[in-house]
């Protein structure tokens, strides 16, 4: 049942180094993939690159053939009203059940909605989408990025 | 001159050589069996030793023979007679062991001894020895040798560079006894410390060994402590620091009434004339704990037999051009690539995708190895990556005992900096020691 909330997100490892981010976007728009929602994380010295993509298969390939580690993970996105306490209504509950969120992004919507992503543990997948989806949360299909 | 053997006739110093190789070939032939299995697989017996040429036709010992031992294997002598024992790093994760009797210690100190003569270092002097004091012969090869010859010892080991600065001052030591990147390293925290070099410190020589260093370098450390550089060769296997020392005239004589040097074919393993470049091969002919037979030391150099201005006529080797492995001196230290992989292929989660780089930092030497993340290594998090990162730099210390600085790079970086098979970028040469 939770698969069915599974939005695959391609991490992709990146060092700390001029242009390679420029490299990733462009081999995206070669390839005619449209990123849905990103997010970047970095250290000193390297830094992960977290995409959405509407085709997640096609832009993994592109990727690997460029040479980029790019792993695959199952990330949850859910919609919430854009005001204030949005966030903080699907975080309590995440809370409330022990889940620890590993990271989090988010974009907004369209009209007043905004969409968050969520990457929890993969062994609290389930969990995670059963006690978000108990609370009354609208959880989004992968279709609604994919094309 | 501490002993006359130093300057002896030619004729003088081969009968002492083949008088003492026949023994040592009797005594390791009776006593390791490794030897003797050796010597018969190549059909020769003790007794086929009839001049010092004649070492031609014994076999060779390798590194890979002293672990293939590890620990005791190749002693002559029971425990009880050993007093002494020291260890390096090995190339894959075990250490070569070495042992000294009391009689092996009384050798060392006397080719120290003769080593810190080449300035007439004597009772007058204090030796500052910065070299590191530990498992690493060249902390007590040094500090026995300087006792041998009367000097006042101060044992002040490597790192905790102002405060050595400090004593080297107020003790007014004449010789300093350390790495030459360590050497240099002190006299610019001398400098940032706000020392006059010249009029500040005492020094009139010091004992440089343990890595190479160019004749940049050299220059750089005569004239910033205006001392007389001399240089000492050595290796553990053979004895430590101690095998061969730069006399005044820059000559770097082998003690080889203790250490038969040869030249060979690195390939063919054929023994080269002396002026022709090839790998340096030691057997030692005094040594009781540890004897080896032509040892391949896989330093590249030449041997000069002629006699010497400063009136020695013990063969001369040049210093040492390169090495026909892979192993690199890091600060002194002994680093095989291997040792590198070993970590890598230990650690989970870690392919054997690396490239090592050594540069300067200032005048030391660093370490870093690039190590490639592939998609079974990378966990979708910061803080895993830095914990991967961090596990190997620990476990590198824990095996190389030098720190090393990993870097995690991209699979493409590799390939397309360095082609694949290129494991090491050694940037030190290229800087020179431009001083």
């Amino acid at each position: 049942m939770s698969k069915k909330y599974a939005v695959k997100q391609l991490s992709i490892f990146l060092e700390n180094r001029k242009g390679r981010l420029l490299e990733v976007t462009e081999a995206m728009e070669r390839a005619r993939v449209n990123i849905r929602a990103l997010a970047l994380a970095e250290s000193a010295e390297f830094g992960i690159l977290r995409l959405v993509v509407n085709n997640p298969e096609k832009a993994r390939s592109i990727l690997a053939s460029e040479g980029f580690t790019v792993k695959e993970q199952n990330v949850f996105a859910v919609e919430v009203p854009d005001t204030p306490g949005g966030f903080s209504s699907v975080v309590r509950i995440l809370h409330d059940n022990d889940i620890n969120v590993d990271y989090t992004y988010a974009f907004v919507g369209g009209g007043d909605k905004a969409v968050l992503i969520f990457k929890v543990p993969d062994r609290l997948f389930d969990v995670a989408i059963q006690a978000v989806e108990k609370g009354g949360i609208k959880l989004m299909e992968p279709m609604f990025f994919y094309d | 001159m501490w002993n006359r053997i130093e300057g002896a006739p030619r004729e003088e110093i081969e009968k002492i050589q083949l008088k003492r190789l026949r023994d040592v070939v009797q005594r390791v032939y009776h006593l390791v069996p490794f030897y003797r299995e050796k010597f018969q697989e190549a059909g020769i017996t003790p007794d086929a030793i009839n001049s010092v040429d004649d070492l031609a036709r014994l076999p060779f010992t390798t590194k890979q023979d002293l672990r293939d031992h590890y620990p005791f294997g190749l002693f002559t002598v029971p425990l009880d007679q050993v007093v002494r024992i020291h260890s390096s790093s090995g190339t894959t994760g075990k250490p070569t062991v070495v042992g000294y009797t009391r009689n092996d210690m009384d050798v060392w100190n006397e080719v120290m001894a003769r080593t810190l003569q080449m300035v007439g270092c004597g009772p007058e002097d204090v030796v500052h020895n910065a070299y590191g004091y530990g498992l690493f012969t060249g902390g007590l090869g040094f500090h026995y040798g300087a006792e041998t010859v009367g000097s006042a010892v101060v044992p002040s080991s490597g790192g905790f560079t102002k405060r050595q600065l400090l004593l080297m001052k107020d003790f007014g030591a004449t010789i300093l006894c350390a790495t030459p990147s360590f050497a240099l390293h002190m006299a610019e925290v001398a400098k940032d410390e706000g020392y006059d070099l010249h009029s500040d410190f005492r020094l009139r020589a010091g004992f440089f060994g343990a890595e190479p260093a160019s004749e940049g370098l050299r220059q750089a450390l005569r004239e910033v402590w205006d001392i007389i550089y001399v240089e000492v060769y050595g290796l553990s296997e053979i004895i430590g620091p101690g095998v061969a020392a730069s006399c005044p005239h820059g000559n770097l004589h082998v003690m080889e009434d203790h250490f038969i040097p040869e030249v060979v074919d690195p390939e063919t393993g054929e023994v080269l004339p002396d002026g022709e470049e090839g790998e340096l091969v030691f057997t030692t002919i005094t040594k009781q704990a540890l004897p080896i037979i032509r040892y391949r030391t896989k330093d590249i150099t030449v041997l000069h037999r002629e006699p010497c201005a400063c009136g020695r006529t013990l063969t001369i080797m040049e210093s040492v051009r390169g090495r026909a492995d892979d192993m690199l001196i890091v600060n002194g230290v002994n680093v095989f690539p291997s040792q590198v992989e070993h970590v890598l292929t230990t650690v989970e989660g870690t392919t054997p995708n690396y490239v090592i780089v050594v540069d300067k930092k200032g005048v030391l030497d660093k370490l870093e190895v690039w190590v490639e993340v592939d998609e079974a290594t990378f966990a979708d998090g910061i803080g895993a990556l830095e914990e991967l990162k961090a596990r190997l730099q620990s476990e590198m210390l824990n095996e190389l005992y030098i720190n090393v600085k990993v870097k995690l790079v991209e699979p493409k970086t590799l390939e397309r900096s360095m082609g694949k098979a290129k494991r090491i970028i050694d940037r030190r040469e290229a800087e020179g020691m431009k001083s």
